[in-house]
């Protein structure tokens, strides 16, 4: 056999080893795509075994939420008003917080004083959200309650605002990019025309940045709506139709927890309620992630 | 142009002091005097003195990175948003230096006005482009008086009858050409007396920019401009006077010689200028 | 050129009156200035109380027995050494898991995905998994590894799912990394004669090996900090024994802090505190070996 044979073989061997390890890799890829068939055959096979027992019109329509009870009512609405009570209270704190610590680190704060604050704000997005929960029943409730005294021990607008300083790091940091990617043309053009840095911050730059501010919005709305520990901890266990920030209430992912915490039997019908709950959860978020994607999509178009 | 001004411009090239002799000549709109740009410890211009004539058109020339558009931006104190920038001596504008501490910056960005580079249309209508201005600036005019300013505008920078019909749509959906004449039209609308253009047609192409500088010729009229260019035969087409700038051993720039455009373009006096000018057209 | 023509009078011929109030306007500046430095010290006081409390509440119980006891029903005899090592095998255990796949993922969609539907499929699920809430993995973990696969509710269900739920931030990261490997790195080892696999592991991933690690201490924070995907599968809160293998029951400290948080006594309340000084701690010394490890790696290149 000649040397020119050998070689060819090894080159033969080489690329087969080369295909082996690019299907390998592919096939790695592919975990996401898989992970989320997961979530959905997960969900759903519960799901739709629960819509067989109770029909989806009570689940949508009644105003009691006991499925733990002898008398059970399913109707998802007390659950979603809480989470979406405890998402507005939040947002309530993080939008301002968020966009004007954006907009100053973007068009006021000096290189330096960005590259310091920044990674001191993004601390509070690493503190553990059991931490927040914490913060929340132990710190932010007794304090509230100098000021509202028939505050109770668990409610909505305690787990609220701390869910909201921790997103405000999220916040800020996606709109603080999408600011900043905003061509400094556009700063000269206006303060060329004599505009001051508020001016040209809130009326160029800021609606230039829009699509990807709501983008940031969207996605810090919908982090909250998925927030379970905070609201599990503070916000109650009371699943009651109400906007009454200061009574205690329950979320759908706080149900999810409490459920998962006691002793329901597998394949019972309170068990299979968690899986509709996040089916429902899931259905949300997922809507509101594909809208953020769809303004990261526009602002993209745009400047880039 | 009239033999005394140009005498007089003459006179002036030939001695930086006499110019200085005469400060505040109503003659002129803008003036330089022993203007020195700093970035930090880094000197981009020295000591320039530069006369900026009312209703002419001043051309700043040179070789890339002799401190032209530094010097340009210096005149509406643009250089402010670079971060450890200062000057040394001062812009004269009515009599008064731009850099006096008691100065408002941004009266001064109103009163001289500036077009860029690469057109610069804010992401709004081209209606809301040219009212953006007028507004920030405080200008209570009715509904009806901002669309006659905004029309006003827009017909002087030659841009009108190609938008009327449109003013809704946004700015940066018109071409490069009508980009940089809203630019254009958005910077009149404040009333400037002075327009600052750094190499405005740059990133045009031949037809938009003959369009550019036509409508500079009939700006000039209400204007004052001084106009950076990179291109020699624009320089010579469109301004009434050259400034030639070079950068020294130290980086820094300077002015090496003013005068009047066909002057600097036919005999200078300067040696680098010569070559400068004629190896362009070379 | 007719339109100039006409315009010698028009309103701009007139003095447009322009009151720019330069005070007025400075002075929104400065409210403005005034109230997101203000932004800025509440964000960042809110942390520093958080802190500040759980030091002054948890500092008395921290001691060497606090970290050796199991839990107890009194909180006096409470410790957290069986949520600790719970957690330390499950940031183990979830980084053992999801680094080759994350890396790998990273590597295929950096070095080798075409522009074609199954890279957009494979682009567009990790954003959304990035944003799907954590407790949707918890309710995965307990149908696919718990029921499904029968693992239980076992310190390897617990990481298999907790890995699932850092794997995007994994990708991002490792992404970022290798996409900021200079592209003349890449011709120079392929004009030797290197295979594409050759040239990504002798050059490609040494270069972007600080981003990667990077990426996988987050990843582990995150592991670390993360409860609700753990109670979901059905993690224990109150635990007396060490897990004796990967298939034993476990719990975790975010999962005892929140168990010590919902008692009513106080006592139980200052333990948790005493926890979460563990479990802040410990999130500190990760992200210092980051931070440490990143700039000795960066020093090579």
């Amino acid at each position: 056999m000649s040397t020119l044979d050998i070689s060819l073989q090894r080159q033969r061997a080489r690329t087969f080893g080369e295909n082996l390890i690019r299907i390998f890799l592919f096939a790695a890829a592919n975990i996401s795509v898989f992970t989320t068939a997961g979530i959905v055959l997960a969900l759903a096979t519960d799901t739709v075994s629960f819509f067989a027992e109770v029909p989806l019109w009570r689940y949508l329509t009644e105003t009691q939420w006991t499925p733990l009870f002898a008398n059970q009512k399913f109707g998802v609405w007390p659950l979603v008003t809480a989470t979406l009570l405890t998402s507005f209270i939040a947002m309530l704190v993080a939008i301002p917080f968020g966009l004007v610590i954006a907009i100053y680190l973007s068009e006021f704060a000096s290189p330096r004083l960005r590259a310091t604050l920044k990674p001191l704000i993004e601390i509070l997005a690493g503190v553990p959200t059991v931490v927040y929960g914490f913060f929340a029943l132990i710190v932010v409730t007794p304090f509230l309650k100098q000021f509202i005294p028939q505050i109770s021990s668990f409610n909505s607008l305690s787990a609220g605002l701390v869910m909201g300083v921790m997103i405000i790091p999220l916040v800020a940091s996606l709109s603080e990019d999408a600011l900043s990617a905003v061509p400094d043309a556009l700063r000269e053009g206006a303060f060329g025309l004599g505009a001051t840095r508020f001016e040209v911050a809130t009326r160029v730059v800021t609606p230039a940045a829009l699509s990807g501010i709501a983008a940031a919005v969207v996605l810090a709305l919908s982090r909250a709506v998925g927030e379970t520990m905070i609201v599990a901890i503070a916000a109650g266990q009371n699943p009651q139709l109400t906007l009454d920030p200061t009574v205690p209430v329950m979320t759908m992912t706080s149900y999810i927890v409490q459920v998962s915490l006691g002793d329901t039997p597998y394949g019972s019908l309170s068990y299979k309620t968690i899986f509709a709950v996040g089916s429902t959860l899931f259905l949300l978020t997922f809507v509101m992630n594909i809208l953020s994607f769809r303004f990261v999509r526009r602002f993209r178009e745009v400047y880039e | 142009m009239s033999l005394l001004e140009a005498s007089i411009m003459r006179a002036d090239a030939s001695a930086k002091e006499q110019t200085l002799a005469q400060p505040g000549d109503p003659a002129y709109a803008l003036e330089a005097r022993n203007l020195s740009v700093f970035y930090g410890s880094f000197c981009a211009v020295r000591d320039v003195t530069l006369p900026v004539r009312k209703n002419m058109i001043t051309a700043l020339i040179g070789p890339s990175g002799c401190g032209k558009s530094t010097l340009l931006r210096s005149f509406n104190r643009m250089n402010d948003r670079v971060p450890g920038s200062r000057v040394e001596g001062g812009v004269f504008f009515h009599g008064q230096d731009l850099y006096a501490p008691n100065m408002d910056v941004v009266d001064v960005r109103r009163r001289i006005g500036m077009v860029f580079q690469k057109p610069n249309p804010f992401p709004k209508s081209i209606y809301e482009n040219v009212a953006f201005g007028p507004r920030i600036n405080g200008w209570h005019g009715s509904k009806s008086q901002m669309d006659e300013l905004v029309e006003a505008s827009l017909r002087r920078a030659a841009l009108w009858d190609e938008v009327k019909d449109k003013l809704k749509q946004p700015g940066t959906a018109l071409s490069g050409g009508q980009q940089q004449r809203l630019c254009i039209a958005r910077a009149i609308a404040v009333q400037p007396e002075v327009i600052l253009m750094d190499e405005p047609c740059s990133a045009l192409d031949p037809v938009a920019t003959l369009k550019i500088e036509e409508l500079m010729q009939t700006l000039k009229q209400d204007y004052t401009i001084v106009i950076v260019t990179h291109n020699m035969q624009q320089a010579a087409r469109v301004s009434d006077y050259t400034a030639m700038m070079m950068m020294r051993p130290d980086r820094a720039g300077e002015m090496i010689e003013m005068d009047e455009t066909k002057t600097i373009f036919s005999r200078p006096r300067d040696k680098r200028t010569e070559d400068y000018v004629s190896g362009r057209f070379g | 050129m007719a339109a100039e023509q006409s315009v010698k009078r028009d309103i701009l011929s007139q003095d447009l009156e322009f009151r720019p109030s330069p005070q007025a306007r400075r002075l929104r500046s400065f409210i403005f200035l005034i109230l997101s430095n203000l932004a800025v010290i509440i964000a960042l006081g809110t942390l520093i109380i958080l802190i500040a409390d759980v030091l002054i509440s948890g500092t008395p119980w921290l001691n060497l027995d606090f970290l050796t006891r199991a839990d107890s029903r009194f909180p006096n005899r409470a410790g957290i050494q069986v949520a600790l090592v719970g957690t330390l095998y499950m940031m183990a255990l979830t980084i053992v898991i999801a680094l080759p796949l994350g890396v790998m993922s990273a590597i295929y969609l950096e070095e080798y995905a075409g522009k074609d539907w199954t890279t957009q499929l494979i682009e567009v699920n990790i954003n959304n998994l990035a944003a799907v809430p954590s407790v949707i993995y918890g309710l995965l973990g307990l149908q696919l590894f718990v029921r499904w696969l029968g693992m239980g509710r076992s310190i390897l269900a617990g990481a298999l799912t907790m890995a699932l739920v850092v794997l995007p931030i994994i990708i991002v990261a490792s992404r970022e990394a290798i996409r900021a490997v200079p592209q003349s790195f890449r011709e120079a080892s392929l004009a030797l004669g290197a295979t594409r696999w050759q040239t990504i592991w002798n050059h490609v991933l040494p270069y972007a090996l600080p981003g990667i690690l990077t990426g996988n201490i987050l990843a582990a924070s995150r592991a670390i900090g993360e409860t609700a995907p753990l109670i979901t599968i059905g993690a224990l809160t109150f635990v007396p024994f060490l897990p004796r293998d990967i298939l034993d029951r476990f719990t975790v400290l975010p999962i005892l802090i929140f168990n010590w948080t919902s008692k009513p006594q106080r006592e139980f309340h200052d333990i948790a505190a005493a926890g979460i000084i563990v479990l802040l701690g410990t999130l500190l010394l990760l992200n210092a070996v980051a931070v440490l490890l990143r700039a000795k790696l960066q020093k090579r290149y």
